[in-house]
């Protein structure tokens, strides 16, 4: 192949060579460090919940006057929402998981002073809330009505717990631990683990804890709280406006508002991570369109300019394959420049946002498949100027000197 | 002269109308997205207060956990709030000239309109010096005393939106408001306010909208009223009770001062830090002095109310942008040599160079205005997507008059940098060269 002559007339007239290769660089650096964010912000977004999200309607209870008692209330709208059709189980809440609002605790794994303590998010919940969340028990068991405590403050120790395989094992890093471990709240008091679940999400989704959640069969003595409805599927949409109703028609000493699916909620938290993800794409798809209308212009210019040695070249016997060859071979040699430089600003700008912004360190896989595409995109962008270009007839080399 | 390069210009870039069109549209799209992030990013880092944001501090006392700093990461920083012993203590010093310890509460509202329902909302727990410190007029009466923040006096203060829905947006001081089952007699009605960040409070969201109701800060004692905001505890206490918890090392307080002078800020850093070292006696505040008295501007800094995804937004804008430039330099070069005969028998008329360079970036020039009008297209367009995606963004997605001047200025500017190289290649094109061809 006649790399060294190709290679030798673009340096005749660098401009136009330098102008392709440094935006293929940017345009490397930039598409593969969006795509790369928006790989990771589309991994948060669909990482699973442990809970059966799209079934759950939620709702808030707020109590006013001196008359109102929340766990008096409590069983009574339990057992109103359970008796709704269509609905499979209910449980109150302090909290909604995934909302952005909750309750944040510290347990420890032994009673010595010292031992480390892991971070995680806790619910107050009711008997039924492993069903009503729709969480998978990997071990151990549910709670019953009986272990639902109505305490008079918030001072009175936790005895019996639910909580996560991730929480169980932060609190335990040599692992192996199970349902009926014992583990100790920040005033060194023992609590039970009565069983595991696989996994739930807690209240904060940009959290790394988001998966250290623990459930404890109680209602709080203050003025509000959630109902977590799970409906059959299929059935949410027509339960949830029976669900305010239902509430309503028990108590007027309250306020029912917040009534959302819990799809919506979850929605809502990840409207930055997604938001995120669509300007990227956007932005990608623009440069990618930008660049290439950039190498097909400059492609065009390229040509342009050699109208006439074409023709000489095909007058004393280049085929038009050899011609389109030329160009090809060309632009290559130029995108590889390109893409060359380009990995190095690549690795700059996610080096400036990784020192800049704590974001993650480049996955390097993506350059390689990020120059592939870039390739792809400069012989793409030069067919047409090439096939063009093949078609000068040999004669024009006779007809102006 | 200008008017005749002008007039040039617009026949050359007339007749190549696919050519200019495409400058036009890399150089719109260019600024357009460029613009569509600097003008998150700028309301975002918006200035809430300009004329008083260097007297308006917002004060943090380090009374965190000995064994960790409050912020993991950011040892540097004390809480964020105060514990209410502190925030009460602080109310005791008369060298600010005004001061608002604070939190956010859930309320219930019982209007006694008969078609207004019982409704949840949140409101300010806070000083009477609140309005005078954030400069919040009223519509009609004015801010609660001393006397009734000190005695939890059952007084409010709503929004003149609120007065419209609640009393039909007569004058209604002196009349009573149903609140948690208890009767409040309305004290003023504000005006609407809404600073963009909610500077004086952006745990929950700097973007929100304000509370539009206020009760004095001693209510909460009476009442038994959590912090509907933050609250973060780090010592291991037995708390049984709302008394107990009022003196527990819980942080849920937010504590504002106004402090006009240097001389101000030195005697109240020096208030502060004497009433932690005695404190210090007492066997609280374990952790190293660091009590911090931040202005506004600061403050949201500190904060991190501009979310790193914005700036990482305008990064990948500017280096889009910049692709747009090299894009465009490429096109002029070839349009710009394409008229090489031309050139050629101007220079060969009698023009010199410096006439048929200056010719050339009037051209450029004018692509660029274009391109800029464009591109506020473009930008609008950018911005109505934005608002889309996230709902709460509503006024952190408008363009105004100065952004509009800068994407215009800023697209001539940009395009005439990238008309620099084609313009000088064109003006050295040799007299003589195109005349022979003739």
């Amino acid at each position: 192949m006649e790399f060294g002559p190709i290679w030798r007339a673009s340096l005749r007239n660098k401009t136009g060579p330098v102008l392709m290769a440094l935006q293929i660089a940017l345009t490397l650096a930039v598409i593969v460090n969006a795509v790369f964010i928006i790989k990771q912000r589309i991994d948060n977004i669909t990482r699973p919940t442990g809970m059966d999200v799209e079934n759950i309607v939620t709702v808030q209870s707020f109590g006013f006057g001196d008359d109102f008692d929340l766990q008096e209330s409590v069983p009574e709208d339990l057992a109103a929402l359970e008796s709704i059709p269509g609905v499979l189980a209910v449980t109150s809440s302090q909290h909604v998981p995934l909302s952005g609002s909750g309750w944040g605790t510290e347990l420890a794994g032994s009673s010595e002073d010292g031992a480390p303590r892991v971070n995680g998010a806790q619910y107050f919940v009711n008997a039924d809330a492993v069903n009503a969340f729709g969480v998978a028990l990997e071990s151990g068991r549910a709670f019953t009505p009986e272990d639902v405590e109505y305490p008079e403050n918030f001072g009175v120790p936790l005895s019996r717990v639910i909580m996560t395989r991730a929480y169980l094992d932060a609190l335990f890093p040599e692992g192996g631990a199970q349902a009926g471990a014992t583990v100790y709240d920040n005033l060194g008091n023992p609590v039970t683990v009565i069983g595991v679940l696989d996994r739930m999400h807690g209240a904060w989704v940009g959290w790394d804890k988001l998966d250290n959640v623990m459930l404890v069969p109680r209602v709080m003595p203050v003025e509000f709280n959630y109902y977590i409805v799970r409906a059959e599927p299929g059935e949410r949409d027509r339960v949830m406006p029976q669900v305010e109703e239902t509430l309503l028609a028990i108590n007027d000493r309250r306020v029912v508002k917040s009534l959302r699916t819990h799809s919506d909620i979850r929605d809502s938290s990840y409207e930055g991570d997604r938001g995120m993800a669509v300007v990227l794409a956007v932005v990608v798809g623009l440069m990618a369109m930008v660049t290439g209308v950039g190498i097909v212009g400059l492609a065009s210019f390229a040509v342009r300019q050699r109208v006439k040695q074409i023709g000489t070249r095909r007058a004393v016997g280049a085929r038009r394959r050899d011609i389109v060859r030329y160009f090809m071979v060309e632009n290559w040699m130029i995108t590889t420049i390109g893409v060359a430089v380009g990995s190095v600003l690549t690795i700059a700008v996610n080096y400036w946002m990784v020192v800049s912004f704590e974001l993650e360190r480049l996955d390097p896989l993506y350059v390689p498949v990020g120059i592939l595409a870039l390739w792809l995109l400069g012989l793409l962008g030069v067919a047409g100027p090439a096939r063009r270009a093949s078609a000068i007839s040999p004669a024009i080399a006779t007809r102006t000197v | 002269m200008f008017r005749y390069y002008l007039k040039l210009a617009s026949r050359s870039l007339l007749a190549t109308p696919a050519a200019t069109s495409l400058m036009v549209a890399t150089i719109a799209l260019g600024i357009g997205i460029f613009m569509a992030a600097v003008t998150v990013y700028y309301l975002m880092a918006n200035n809430p207060i300009p004329h008083k944001s260097d007297m308006l501090h917002a004060v943090q006392l380090d009374s965190w956990d000995p064994a960790q700093s409050y912020r993991e990461g950011r040892p540097e920083q004390a809480p964020w709030e105060l514990t209410y012993t502190d925030a009460m203590a602080l109310r005791e010093s008369d060298i600010p000239r005004r001061h608002a310890a604070m939190h956010k509460v859930s309320l219930v509202v019982q209007p006694t309109r008969e078609d207004l329902k019982p409704f949840q909302t949140e409101a300010r727990l806070t000083d009477g010096d609140f309005f005078a410190l954030f400069d919040i007029p009223f519509v009609y009466g004015a801010a609660w005393g001393r006397d009734a923040d000190d005695a939890g006096q059952l007084l409010v203060v709503i929004s003149e939106s609120r007065n419209d829905e609640l009393f039909g947006g007569e004058d209604s001081t002196g009349k009573t408001l149903r609140i948690n089952d208890r009767e409040f007699t309305v004290v003023g009605v504000s005006e609407d306010w809404n600073p963009v960040p909610k500077y004086y409070d952006v745990n929950n969201g700097a973007f929100d909208e304000p509370e539009q109701i206020f009760i004095p800060s001693g209510v909460g004692r009476e009442l038994e009223l959590f912090s509907s905001g933050n609250t973060n505890c780090w010592k291991d206490e037995d708390i049984n009770s709302f008394e107990e918890f009022l003196g527990a090392e819980c942080v849920w307080w937010q504590y504002w001062v106004e402090l006009p002078s240097a001389v101000d800020r030195d005697a109240y850093q020096a208030f502060i830090d004497a009433y932690v070292k005695e404190q210090k006696e007492l066997g609280r505040f374990a952790r190293p002095l660091n009590n911090r008295i931040t202005a506004v501007e600061e403050w949201l800094e500190v904060r991190q109310v501009v979310r790193d995804d914005n700036k990482v937004l305008i990064g990948i804008a500017f280096l889009f942008l910049v692709v747009c430039l090299f894009n465009i330099v490429g096109l002029m070069l070839t349009k710009f040599l394409g008229k090489a005969p031309q050139i050629g028998i101007r220079r060969a008329l009698g023009a010199s160079r410096g006439a048929v360079f200056r010719q050339q970036l009037i051209e450029v020039g004018a692509l660029g205005a274009a391109g800029g009008l464009a591109g506020l297209g473009f930008a609008w367009l950018s911005l109505k997507g934005i608002q889309q995606l996230f709902p709460g963004f509503e006024h952190l997605a408008r363009l105004d008059l100065t952004l509009v001047g800068i994407a215009i200025a800023s697209a001539v500017v940009t395009t005439i940098i990238a008309g620099l190289y084609p313009a000088w290649r064109v003006c050295r094109v040799p007299p003589g060269a195109y005349l022979r061809l003739q």
